[in-house]
């Protein structure tokens, strides 16, 4: 019998040969990650366990990103604790508040690999699956059973695949194609199931595109989202790699609960309408939506690429009265590079704010909260009631380039016609 | 006084069921004042002990958060009784020995304020207003263990124990 990647994956981390959907297997795991909201909940049931030593220290990676810096004292009490924590247990990959979001920093420091066993306690760890691993998001207490064991109860997931044929045309990117994925299948269409991106299509998606579309494969209820590795991935892992890896691939006769094949040469700039994620329309069907504050940023969408597209249509142009543009690059890496090609210097000429490296506006709890009445159009991933601020508030998600061009004239526009 | 249902939606999310600005707190009691928030602010306030969430497909769906289900049991919740769960979500719940029952056709079946009482052994949800009754699936062998013993830290360190 034919396995899938995933099934390959979780079959050689419980050391056995073959593995079938719903199986129940104990793997080992590769990298560990938890970041300064699940962080303290993690030390807090280590240290309730009595549990003395962490598995392995050099698996672990601690990194601050949703409050950076520290915004609240409550925020600095987690942060403190959370450091002595890693000085303890001499955890070498610890990020302090300085490195940007876990899963942009993750894979810049080559730590998603193929054919890995990643786990992580924030939703959004499936990014990683871009990369060809086996990534997937899980609690702070089974964590714990994590750190103190090295390893986790999973339930092998069905498969499914998603072909992409063709390539994306212009101002039209794998933000787009991923919201319209989701639109169709459903906010559970994916439920606990391994989604594969294949095709020739994902040939011309960049390897920051394949990490937004696998970021939100969570939206969909997907356990893991997996592009096979290809030149594109070996290329971006080569001076980065961690360590080696072996990549695998699904067998020619592998099992696949359901297949659906998206053609992208056609397809329009897609927007998630308040409060669905899967409440997926053309930009058209919402254009002249007025807005309050467009926020270019989270893991999702404020990796390097997507800066360039929305400074492309900043650029020499002023952001609308009234409107806040916010800007928040996901990563100290991606800052730097952006300064270096006098992006920055775009976006603050074009009236837009521009903040350190961290999670920000996309939950609500950091800087550019939104108020009661107030509309975001925003490139992150979740647009839930009350997410970025008062539940009285509307969240529109879209590509970085809607936003830019919404930026521009104060209303949702369509990034082509700018 | 008999356990009441409370009933929501579809897709709650775990920003309705504990929003992102409250991730700092680690004081279960704190984050229960703030459960339900943006689903209904009166929530926190009126639930009662033994209470029960009834809601329809993907319930908890979105972020990893622990707290989510950490703030309904806090708030006295004891059990979530949903169509389907989102899986970080089922996974957290049972981690921490609050029951998530998945029980197709449960979200018709009530109001809000309905009595209700959950039989765990004979897997029956009663609507004591309605006088229906309802089937829930049987956890799985593996995740009733980790429910009974009080939670995955407790099964843990029986487990631990035992070497």
């Amino acid at each position: 019998m034919g396995m899938t990647i995933a099934e390959k994956i979780l079959a050689r981390a419980s050391g056995r040969k073959q593995v079938a959907p719903g199986e129940i297997v104990e793997a080992a795991i590769d990298v560990a990650m938890t970041h300064d909201i699940e962080g303290p909940m993690v030390v807090q049931g280590f240290r309730e366990l009595g549990a003395k030593k962490v598995w392995d220290p050099s698996k672990i990676v601690i990194i601050f990103d949703h409050n950076v810096p520290a915004n609240s004292i409550d925020a600095a009490v987690n942060h403190i604790m959370l450091r002595e924590f890693a000085g303890e247990h001499k955890i070498p990959n610890f990020y302090d508040v300085f490195e940007g979001v876990c899963h942009v920093v993750l894979p810049e420091k080559g730590f998603a690999l193929p054919g890995r066993l990643i786990v992580g306690t924030d939703s959004h760890t499936v990014t990683y699956g871009a990369f060809g691993c086996f990534s997937t998001g899980i609690g702070s207490t089974d964590m714990v059973a994590v750190f103190v064991t090295g390893k986790l109860w999973f339930r092998v997931p069905e498969s499914a695949r998603m072909k992409i044929e063709g390539e994306l045309p212009r101002r039209v990117s794998s933000k787009d194609l991923i919201l319209k994925i989701i639109g169709d299948v459903g906010a559970d269409g994916e439920t606990y199931r391994s989604v594969e991106l294949v095709g020739p299509g994902m040939s011309h998606i960049s390897m920051e595109g394949r990490m937004t579309m696998c970021n939100m494969g969570v939206e969909m209820g997907a356990k893991a989202t997996i592009v096979p590795p290809d030149d594109l991935t070996m290329r971006y892992l080569k001076g980065r790699a961690k360590g080696a890896f072996k990549p695998v691939y699904s067998d020619s006769d592998a099992t696949y609960v359901e297949e659906h094949t998206y053609y992208v040469k056609n397809l329009d700039p897609q927007v998630a309408c308040p409060h669905r994620v899967d409440d997926v329309h053309p930009v058209s069907d919402v254009e002249g939506v007025e807005i309050d504050q467009a926020f270019l940023g989270s893991c999702t969408n404020a990796r390097l690429e997507d800066l360039i597209e929305a400074a492309r249509i900043l650029k020499g142009r002023k952001v609308s009265k009234g409107v806040r543009m916010l800007v928040v690059p996901a990563s100290r890496e991606i800052y730097l590079e952006a300064m270096n090609q006098g992006i920055l210097s775009i976006f603050a000429k074009a009236g837009a704010l521009i903040e350190s490296p961290g999670c920000a506006a996309c939950l609500g709890g950091h800087v550019g909260v939104i108020g009661p009445g107030e509309v975001c159009i925003s490139a992150s991933n979740r647009n839930f009631r009350g997410r970025q601020g008062s539940p009285e508030a509307k969240i529109y998600l879209a590509s970085p380039a809607t936003v830019a061009a919404s930026s521009l004239k104060g209303k949702i526009t369509d990034p082509r016609d700018v | 006084m008999m356990p009441r249902a409370w009933v929501f939606g579809e897709d709650v999310d775990t920003d309705q069921i504990i929003a992102g600005r409250y991730l700092v707190k680690l004081d279960p009691h704190e984050l229960a004042k703030h459960a339900m928030e943006a689903a209904d602010p009166t929530f926190a306030s009126k639930v009662r002990k033994g209470d029960v969430i009834i809601a329809g497909r993907n319930f908890g769906c979105g972020s990893s958060r622990e707290r989510a289900p950490l703030a309904l049991k806090a708030a006295g919740v004891s059990a979530v009784v949903a169509e389907s769960f989102a899986r970080i979500y089922y996974r957290n719940a049972t981690n921490l020995a609050l029951p998530a029952l998945i029980s197709p056709g449960i979200h018709k079946g009530f109001k809000t304020g309905d009595e209700v009482k959950v039989d765990m052994r004979s897997g029956e949800i009663h609507n004591l207003s309605s006088g229906k009754t309802f089937k829930f699936e049987p956890l799985p062998e593996f995740l009733a263990k980790i429910v009974s013993a009080g939670g995955l830290l407790r099964y843990m360190a029986k487990q631990l124990q035992k070497r």
